[in-house]
């Protein structure tokens, strides 16, 4: 039983940290008025940057730094065809999805079925070998800390500093910021990059870590949950690790089921952590006013300085 | 108390000459200068669409001239961006707030300011400065929750931590009952006396008379005039400024007491849907046909929820509590009390009243298609709605290209013109309005004004909701005030007087309701 419930925590941990590290990029994004739809093809392009880089010098490091930068190499391309050049967001969101599975899927036509290095899992000493308490909290790898950190670190920037304060007042209205002599774009591209940084990070964690494995559409729309969490969310940063927990805590139950081979068809188990996510995330966030202040009010509106 | 230690340089504070700036198709300012000297509060008088907030924007940094000079303190200087403006010791109050709806009004003032130092200990300098100035705010509440005249503080206030030697001020008192008005005056004149110029841009011309100690006047986006504004009477700076002969509305005859109600108010009570709007309370009121009824009071007090309920875009309760001539229409949706003859202009002209992004024909048919017949066979019949458009566009001489032209190019005057005829023309037999003339110039509220009275006189019920006493007591026959969701017992406008009115309409949202007190105010008014 005890072993059950470590391996549960455990996977639960692990199944919401990719969820996690792409939802708080897409909350920056978002938080500055920018909706990126692009999230799961950064996502994709992140995981096999990170592969192919891993496979080919064996280091993981490199791998995760170059999913960092695929990631946000698709997102600054978002940015110059949204922001510069204004397209709608919406659809260039979803042109980028369809690219970066395709472009993924191209490259990484070579590396299908071939196992690459693992992300290590932390050991530390005394701590990790607690019972229950130590591989839950302290054996995890390096990803999986930094998504906490990063997402807490959001958290704080937005609530206690200036930069977070003008990111926030730029999502609520480009033109007040404008007229109040912020850069609106700069810090769009800014929030974006960083958006795409952590989706790439989160495909590192998919290909490196989770499964350490490359396949076609690997991240199997966990980028459009990502998307759906921080609205869910009401675009606060602690009900993004509530949803993603709870994700990966139906994720795991549904697997689990699934091996004790309960009659349930199979498909409706898999979808189940996507519509449970949905379902409950809906539920607590049906406060109007909640959402008024939260939601950046010029989300998905393009930007253009009157001259 | 601001502090100035600077040596002060000779000759005036701002002067600007030449600027000149040309939008695609319209040449927006035309050579126009501009001298504020120091210690003074200078009027910038024109239409709407006279170039005002065009030349204001270039002082500013918004707007990039295409030629002219500025000479701040006897240096010539350009000024790239708002934050350049604000080094050199310029601020300015928006017409359209530039808040941030989402965030706490320290977090607001915060972001108006450049340096971390100046941000330092921020909290009790807004409630320092909010008290000695007479600006009083609660600098943790969310700018959401807040009422305009409350927001309007905002903007002061962060103008002044900035210690601005010039404060450009964009219609401000629009929003203001005259007691809050009265007030803000003072902090102006006092502002002004500790060396802090003032530019004050308004269509009041009776405040710019009290106020003001010279004037420029625009017009076409030239130059008109210079004044000293106390020396000419209101009726001559309007006339300099719209280039015509302004005459007041002709009164009407008195509308016969034995008129048969056309709209009846009847206990309405609702409860708001805003978290932050108004519940309506107890509203019985009733509109004979031939009669304007005006509803006085500031903003923030059930003003828009009563227009939602008497124009169907929030049910009424019960269908008995709004009867149009007759017809229990509380249950109603909007498009059912039209086919009952009622129309309705909301207050805000752009994304309520019109879809601005959508040409006025399309605008036109919106709220016409019933009354004005325009639609065949299910399919919009596109060339009686670009009859009806145009006709609306001839009878209340909208300046535009046609009605094809988009909603949001004509200037907000023009579209107030439109939207008002649109209604009119479907010849309703109860009309509501919300704020007739809000943002609009002398010129077009006049057209509006006289098209309201010419409606009565057909024999329409008119109610009108503003926030502008002096419109209420040109156009009206019986005068309410709405505070706090309650609406009093109309007095007849000849009775009545801006003092007895204003105090009904009290200095805050929040209002005690006793009926007592109002009972007290009108029997004093009488």
């Amino acid at each position: 039983m005890t072993e059950l419930l470590v391996a549960f925590l455990v996977s639960t941990v692990a199944a919401a940290t990719p969820l996690l590290l792409a939802a708080t990029g897409e909350l920056v994004a978002e938080k500055a008025g920018v909706l990126n739809l692009g999230v799961e093809g950064m996502m994709l392009a992140g995981a096999i940057a990170g592969f192919a880089t891993a496979n080919e010098t064996g280091v993981t490091t490199l791998g995760v730094l170059a999913a960092l930068l695929a990631g946000t190499a698709l997102a600054l391309l978002f940015a110059v065809v949204s922001l510069t050049l204004q397209a709608n967001q919406t659809a260039t969101g979803l042109a980028l999805t369809i690219f970066g599975r395709g472009f993924s899927a191209l490259l990484g036509a070579g590396y299908v079925g071939i196992p690459a290095p693992t992300l290590p899992k932390l050991h530390i000493p005394l701590l990790s070998d607690i019972p229950i308490l130590g591989p839950v909290v302290f054996g995890h790898d390096i990803l999986v800390y930094l998504s906490f950190a990063i997402l807490g670190a959001v958290a704080w920037c937005f609530r206690s500093t200036h930069l977070g304060l003008i990111l926030r007042a730029v999502g609520d209205s480009h033109d007040a910021a404008h007229a109040l002599g912020y850069a609106v774009l700069p810090i769009r591209y800014a929030a974006v990059a960083f958006g795409g940084a952590l989706a790439g990070l989160a495909g590192a964690y998919m290909s490196l870590a989770y499964t350490p494995l490359w396949a076609q559409d690997m991240t199997a729309g966990r980028g459009w949950v990502a998307v759906a969490l921080v609205t869910f969310a009401a675009w606060r940063p602690f009900w993004l690790l509530i949803g993603a927990w709870f994700f990966g805590a139906l994720m795991y139950l549904s697997l689990y089921v699934q091996a004790l081979g309960v009659a349930v068809p199979s498909a409706l188990l898999s979808a189940l952590p996507y519509i449970g996510t949905v379902v409950v995330l809906v539920l607590i966030s049906r406060d109007r006013r909640l959402i008024r202040l939260h939601r950046p009010a010029m989300l998905g509106r393009p930007f253009q300085a009157r001259a | 108390m601001l502090v100035r230690n600077e040596s002060i340089a000779p000759g005036p504070l701002l002067a600007m000459t030449g600027m000149t700036k040309q939008y695609p198709g319209c040449l927006a300012n035309d050579q126009v200068s501009l001298t504020v000297e120091r210690n003074q509060i200078h009027a910038l008088l024109g239409e709407n669409g006279a170039g005002k907030s065009t030349l204001v924007k270039m002082i500013y940094g918004v707007v990039k001239p295409d030629a002219g000079e500025i000479v701040w303190e006897g240096q010539k200087v350009t000024v790239p961006n708002p934050g350049a403006a604000q080094r050199l010791g310029i601020g300015m109050v928006f017409q359209h707030f530039s808040l941030f709806e989402a965030l706490t009004v320290t977090e607001n003032i915060a972001l108006g300011l450049a340096t971390a130092k100046e941000r330092v200990g921020l909290r009790g300098r807004i409630l320092q400065i909010s008290t000695e100035y007479g600006l009083p705010l609660d600098p943790d509440r969310v700018v959401h929750d807040l009422s305009v005249g409350e927001r309007q503080r905002i903007e002061i206030v962060r103008c002044l931590l900035q210690n601005p030697k010039l404060l450009i001020m964009d219609e401000p008192t629009s929003v203001l009952t005259p007691s809050e008005v009265q007030k803000l005056f003072v902090t102006l004149r006092r502002l002004a006396s500790e060396g802090c110029s003032i530019l004050y841009i308004s269509h009041k011309l009776e405040e710019v008379r009290a106020l003001c100690s010279a004037a420029t006047i625009m017009r076409l986006g030239r130059n008109v005039a210079r004044c000293a504004p106390a020396e000419k009477t209101v009726k001559e700076l309007a006339e300099i400024m719209i280039n015509m002969d302004l005459h007041r509305p002709t009164p009407r005859p008195p509308v016969a007491s034995t008129a048969p109600p056309r709209l009846v108010v009847d206990r309405l009570t609702i409860r708001s849907h805003n978290q932050f709007g108004t519940d309506l309370k107890d509203i019985s009121l009733s509109i004979a046909g031939g009669e304007i009824l005006g509803i006085a009071g500031i903003a923030g007090n059930g003003q828009s929820e009563l227009m939602d309920a008497l124009s169907g875009e929030i049910s009424a309760g019960k269908p008995e509590s709004v009867l149009i001539d007759g017809v229990a229409a509380g249950h109603m949706g909007p498009a059912d009390r039209r086919r009952i003859r009622g129309c309705f202009v909301p207050e805000e002209r752009n994304g309520h009243g019109a879809v601005t992004t959508m040409s006025l024909a399309d605008n036109a048919f919106l709220s016409g298609y019933l009354r004005g017949a325009l639609v065949r066979f299910g399919v919009i019949d596109k060339k009686r709605t670009f009859v009806f458009a145009e006709n609306i566009i001839r009878r209340f001489d909208v300046r535009t290209t046609g009605p094809k032209a988009e909603a949001r190019s004509l200037s907000g005057g023009n579209l107030q013109k439109f939207l008002v005829g649109r209604e009119v023309l479907q010849d309703p037999s109860v009309l509501v309005i919300n704020q007739p003339t809000w943002g609009v110039d002398a010129g077009a509220a006049l057209a509006i004004h006289e098209a309201i009275m010419a409606l009565a006189q057909g024999g329409a019920a008119v109610m009108i909701i503003s926030q502008d006493l002096d419109e209420i007591f040109v156009l009206a026959d019986r005068i309410a005030v709405i505070a706090g969701g309650r609406v009093s017992e109309p007095v007849a406008t000849r009775y009545a007087t801006v003092e007895s009115i204003g105090r009904l309409m009290g200095g805050t949202s929040v209002i005690a309701d006793s009926s007592a007190e109002m009972a007290h105010a009108l029997s004093d008014a009488r």
